[in-house]
Formats: C-alpha cells, sequence, structure tokens
C-alpha cells in the first residue's frame, strides 16, 4: 500500500510537472509581450525593455521555466536593485492586471468556488443517485420513462440558459430570493445557503442529469450480475440485495466520476461563477483570459490541475479500499 | 414426511414475454427427487434445465411459472415471496455454475457464508463466522479460517468452487441444486468437486439436484436421469437403464456423440447434426424432429402433429419419442 502511494504520488508530481512546462510554453509562443503587459498603457520603448530585463524575459526559457518552479516551492526575488520585490513561497508571480500575488488572488477566490462545488455536488449527487437508482429499480415503468426522459431534457438545456430561467422565476417574478452575491460562511450561513441556492442548483442540475443517467445504467447492469442472483438465493431481504451487494459495485463508477468533476469544478466553475457574478475561481480565469493576465491564467491552470490530479489519486485510494481486487495495483 | 418425496415437480412451465413474443423456455415438466438421491438433468444449452431450476428457487425474475413444484409438500408456485425466500438457502440451496462471478467480489468468502448463516439462523457475528469457518473446512478447504478473511478472486478455480458449495451447505439445507457446478473447472479438479459433493451427500442425506450438459458427469453422480430437449422432457430414467438402453432418438445422439477411448483409430466423432430449435417460434411436433435420424428415414405424421408427452416404455422408463417402436425394433 505505501509502495502503491509512492508510485502515485510520484506519477502526479510527473504529471504536474508536465502541465506546468506545456502551459508555459504555450505562453511563450502566444503573441502578446508579457514586458508591455506588464508595463501598461503609454509605456515607451526603453521602459519596455527595461520590465523585459527586470522580470528576466530575456534568458532562455529554460531557465525561465526554472525560475518559475523553484519559485513555487521556494520563492524567489522578482527585478533587482531598487525594483527587487521577494515573492515568498508558494510563488506563482504578480498579476500583471492588479500587481498582486497570484496565490493571494487565487487563494482569496477560492473559498468562493469550493462552496459553490461543493454545494452543487451535495445536490446532484442526491438528486442524481436517488433518480438513476429509482429508475434501474422500476426499469421500464412509466416513471422510469419520464424520468428519464426529463433527464435528458435538463442535460440539453445550458447552463446560462437555465440561471436565466431560474434568476427569472425565482428573483425577478417571484422575489423569493436576493439576487445571489457571495457571503462567506463564517459571516452569515443562513444568506450564505440563501444566496448560493440558485449557483447551485443551476450547476448541480446539468449535473444531476447526468449522474442518474450513469447511475441507472451502473445499478442495471449490476443487479444482473450472477453475485445478485447469489445474494437472492442465499435468501437475503431484496432490500439487503439491492442495498449491499448490488449498490456497492453499481456505484464505484459514479464515486470515479465524482472525484473527476469535483477537482475540475473546486478550480472554479466558470460560467456559473460568471453568470451569478460569484467572485470565485473561475471568474477570476474568465476576468484574466480578457486580459492576457498571464501570470494569473498559468497559476489557475496549475491550481486545476493539482486538485484533478489529486483527486485522482483519492479516487483510486477510495476505489482500493471499495474494491478488494483494486488493491493489486 | 414419510413417503412424500423431497421435491416434487409437476407439469412445471415457465414462459417470458419478449419483444418478439412468448418465448416458452420451460413446458410442462415432470419430476420428483428423494432425500440422500441425486436427479440429473441434462440438455443442451437452451433446453430449460437451468430456468426449471430458477423456477422451483423462485429466481426466474421476470419469468410467468404455472404448474406445481412442491418441497417437503409444501407448494412453492405462487407463494408468497416473504414464504419462499426463507426457504432459499436454508432448506433448498443453489451452487451456481462460475464461482469467480457467482461470489461477491468486494466481500471475503467467510463473510458471504456467515451473512447466509446469520440471515436464518440470527445469533451473533463470532458464531456465524465459526460456522464459516467450520463448512470451509468440510468442504476441503486447507487452514479454513485463514481462507475465510480472502476473497474470492484469491482461490483458485477448485477452492472456489468448492467455498461455493460451502455456501450452500451453510445452513445445511435438504436439497441442493447445483447449475453446471464444474463446468468451468479442469477434468481433475472436477472428479474431485463431485467426489465431494457424493461424499456430503451420503453423510447428510442430501437430494440433489445435478444440472449439466455433461453426460460424464450424469454418469459419475446421478440415480435418475431427465433428459430435456426444447423445454420438453425428452427421457426418463435411473441412470443405468438410460446409459444402457436410451430410447429416444435425442439421447442416443447425445451418448454416440461422447469421444470414446475404444473406438476404432481414426473414427470420427459423431454428433447431433443442425441446431437447437428456436424456443420463439420451436417447431410443430415433437421438437427434435428436425435433426431427428429417425424421422428423416422414416417420417411419420405424428412427429409433426401434437407435441408428445412422456409415456412410459419400461419400467421406471419414459420417453417421449411417438416412434418408440422404431426406434427399440
Amino acid at each position: 500500500m505505501i509502495g502503491f502511494l509512492a508510485r502515485r504520488l510520484a506519477a502526479m508530481a510527473v504529471t504536474l510537472l508536465v502541465i506546468c512546462a506545456l502551459t508555459f510554453a504555450v505562453f511563450y509562443l502566444l503573441p502578446t509581450d508579457p514586458a508591455a503587459q506588464f508595463c501598461g498603457k503609454d509605456c515607451s520603448a526603453d521602459r519596455i525593455e527595461l520590465v523585459r530585463q527586470q522580470l528576466g524575459l530575456n534568458d532562455p526559457l529554460i531557465v525561465q521555466f526554472g525560475r518559475y518552479v523553484a519559485g513555487i516551492f521556494a520563492g524567489q526575488t522578482l527585478g533587482t536593485g531598487p525594483y527587487a520585490v521577494r515573492c515568498d513561497f508558494p510563488c506563482f508571480g504578480y498579476s500583471f492586471q492588479s500587481a498582486q500575488p497570484v496565490w493571494t488572488l487565487m487563494m482569496d477566490r477560492l473559498p468562493t468556488s469550493a462552496s459553490l462545488a461543493l454545494g452543487a455536488a451535495v445536490l446532484w449527487l442526491v438528486l442524481g443517485l436517488g433518480v438513476g437508482v429509482l429508475s434501474a429499480l422500476r426499469r421500464g415503468s412509466w416513471l422510469d420513462r419520464t424520468l428519464m426522459v426529463g433527464t435528458i431534457g435538463i442535460a440539453a438545456l445550458p447552463v446560462y440558459f437555465t440561471a436565466m430561467i431560474l434568476l427569472y422565476l425565482v428573483v425577478t417574478v417571484g422575489g423569493l430570493l436576493p439576487y445571489p452575491r457571495y457571503i462567506a460562511f463564517t459571516e452569515d450561513p443562513g444568506s450564505w445557503i440563501a444566496n448560493l441556492i440558485l449557483p447551485w442548483t443551476t450547476l448541480a442540475l446539468m449535473y444531476a442529469a447526468m449522474y442518474a443517467r450513469m447511475t441507472r445504467n451502473s445499478v442495471i447492469e449490476t443487479m444482473a450480475e450472477p453475485y445478485v442472483r447469489t445474494a437472492r438465493a442465499k435468501g437475503l431481504p431484496e432490500r439487503r440485495v439491492v442495498g449491499k451487494h448490488g449498490l456497492r459495485p453499481a456505484l464505484t463508477p459514479v464515486a470515479t466520476m465524482l472525484g473527476m468533476d469535483l477537482g475540475g469544478l473546486l478550480a472554479g466553475a466558470l460560467i456559473t461563477e460568471s453568470l451569478f457574478s460569484l467572485p470565485g475561481v473561475g471568474k477570476l480565469f474568465a476576468d484574466s483570459l480578457n486580459k492576457a493576465d498571464q501570470p494569473v491564467i498559468m497559476g489557475i491552470t496549475l491550481l486545476a490541475s493539482f486538485f484533478i490530479v489529486s483527486s485522482n489519486l483519492v479516487v483510486d485510494l477510495v476505489y482500493a479500499w471499495i474494491d478488494p481486487r483494486a488493491r493489486l495495483a | 414426511m414419510t413417503g412424500q418425496p423431497l421435491l416434487a415437480v409437476h407439469d412445471l412451465s415457465v414462459h417470458f414475454a419478449t419483444a418478439e413474443g412468448t418465448v416458452h423456455a420451460v413446458k410442462g415438466v415432470d419430476f420428483t427427487v428423494e432425500a440422500g438421491r441425486t436427479l440429473g438433468i441434462v440438455g443442451e444449452s437452451g433446453s430449460g434445465k437451468s430456468v426449471t431450476s430458477l423456477a422451483v428457487m423462485g429466481l426466474h425474475r421476470g419469468a410467468t411459472v404455472t404448474g406445481s413444484a412442491k418441497l417437503h409438500g409444501r407448494e412453492l408456485i405462487g407463494a408468497p415471496e416473504e414464504e419462499i425466500r426463507r426457504l432459499r438457502g436454508r432448506t433448498m440451496a443453489m451452487v451456481f455454475q462460475d464461482a469467480l462471478t457467482a461470489l461477491h467480489p468486494y466481500f471475503t468468502i467467510g463473510d458471504q457464508i456467515a451473512e447466509a448463516y446469520r440471515e436464518h439462523h440470527g445469533g451473533s457475528r463470532k458464531r456465524a463466522r465459526a460456522r464459516a469457518v467450520d463448512v470451509l473446512g468440510d468442504v476441503g478447504i486447507p487452514e479454513p479460517a485463514r481462507r475465510a478473511d480472502e476473497y474470492p478472486h484469491q482461490f483458485s478455480g477448485g477452492m472456489r468452487q468448492r467455498a461455493m458449495i460451502a455456501l450452500a451447505l451453510s445452513c445445511e439445507p435438504d436439497l441442493i441444486i447445483a447449475d453446471e457446478p464444474t463446468t468451468a473447472l479442469d477434468v481433475t479438479v472436477q472428479a474431485q468437486v463431485l467426489e465431494l459433493l457424493m461424499k456430503l451427500q451420503q453423510d447428510r442425506g442430501l437430494g440433489i439436484v445435478m444440472i449439466t450438459h455433461d453426460l460424464g458427469v450424469i454418469a459419475r453422480v446421478a440415480d435418475e436421469v431427465l433428459v430435456m430437449y426444447g423445454g420438453s422432457a425428452a427421457e426418463q430414467a435411473p441412470a443405468d437403464t438410460l446409459f444402457a438402453a436410451p430410447r429416444h432418438p435425442y439421447t442416443r445422439g447425445l451418448l454416440d456423440s461422447l469421444p470414446r477411448l475404444d473406438a476404432a483409430d481414426g473414427a470420427a466423432l459423431r454428433s447431433i447434426p443442425g441446431t437447437p430449435p428456436s424456443l420463439l417460434t420451436p417447431p410443430a411436433g415433437c421438437a427434435f424432429h428436425p435433426r431427428c435420424p429417425v424421422y428423416a428415414a422414416a417420417g411419420d405424421p405424428r412427429c409433426t402433429g401434437d407435441r408428445p408427452a412422456l409415456r412410459q416404455v419400461a419400467d421406471g422408463h419414459r420417453s417421449a419419442c411417438v416412434l418408440d417402436e422404431v426406434t427399440t425394433a
């Protein structure tokens, strides 16, 4: 188990390094000049050259990359002489736009994105698993058919459409909720929930529809397994046959998918955050893209990769915990 | 209970509604099983032998079962599910073909056996586990206390099948239905497993229904044999009689197609030409007539008229061939 963990952690580090290198290379190829970006409007050619020297942009790409990676772990000093700025661990550089450290920008917004992602995940799991299991156990009934047609319909709706409809019905017409704005959980838990209900619902509906369909297929497949028949042949009550012998294996692939989805969403739900003006990592990413704020874009890309790769590892560990056959790997 | 057979099946029929029409998987089968005796049911895939056993166990999901099956004189067909469930595993138990898929991959062998025991006998986990270790020892698994904590995938094929038998035995049933219990095993292991079943039968007075397509297995273990073809009984006789003097052309074809060591060098293996009949659109009359050499040689309108029923042809020997006088001449 320790060997397994060590191998997986090493693989994880390599994956992140490769992603980091690729992102770095992509930005080097972009036509925008980081020095001009950093310098701002109405910058003379001399000043741009000075900035370029200060940022070390004249160094070979590999040296710049090495400095970037080293900075993440050990911090780095940007610039020289009177312009020198110490950027402490973990250093992802400074935003061209706001001159704030990228790390601070991301960490300020992470709670918002995490609130959105985790809350939505709870909602879509309850909905998706409930509908999926119910449909599978009542396979072929009118209930199953209605639910499955419904999930296709919901899955087909674009997020911005759902968001707009929800806002119109609940806020504009119904007046049931305020227009969402982010309030920290620590500040006022009640408002935190009230303001996040619509974003949660918007995000969760799409995922719930996918999870319901996947759960349904998985449960139908598992309930046809010979070991489920054995459980019945042992004389176990149906409740136990389904609950213990059927659902556990059926939900394993769902857990895998949840890990991946949640990993991606922790680093921001780009569209949903923008739609509801939630100051999350996704919104920050969208804004940075618009302004070619290279350090921020790189930082968020790495953060997202980190979450996805680590949630993958968590999924594998959970998998090994559930399914003894996976422990050999 | 004296004078009453352990299991008495009378005019048992099973049909499924499918999109293409009704499938008559079993059509009016009769047989009895006495305590301490073995009934072999032999037939090709699709002959209805497995469906018959599942119907007796009440595990025929989505099928309609008519007729009668009495266990200790108690009617099973049409009985409330809860009543059948209490008998399953406890009074009648089933051994399935492929223990790797029939045992649950997520739970240890010991847990799976203990679960069945606790369901029917209650008691502490400790006692159920002790019982599991005992039966594992009974079926000849070395170091049963250690192996009870292992998972099915850690067992060899033969040991897994023994564990499957241990599971069936754990609640001391009176009847064991074994559906192709040795088909997935090597020949040597196959012999060991059959010997084990016969020894357990002697020790405990078990009634056994042995379902197989393998006449070699039948010859080794069966007291009585029921040959099934296309969902109906073709021939029924004591095992010795059946092998010595088969009456139905299908049974003869099966026996002729066995490879023999005493056959002349270079003699080709014989097979029954054609394929088993479709259960959806079965041939009129005798289901075997399209493949029957006797019909081909001396066709008779009775072969394509009404579906022939079993008729007494000798003491304790019944055949469904209407051309019996031709075949025995």
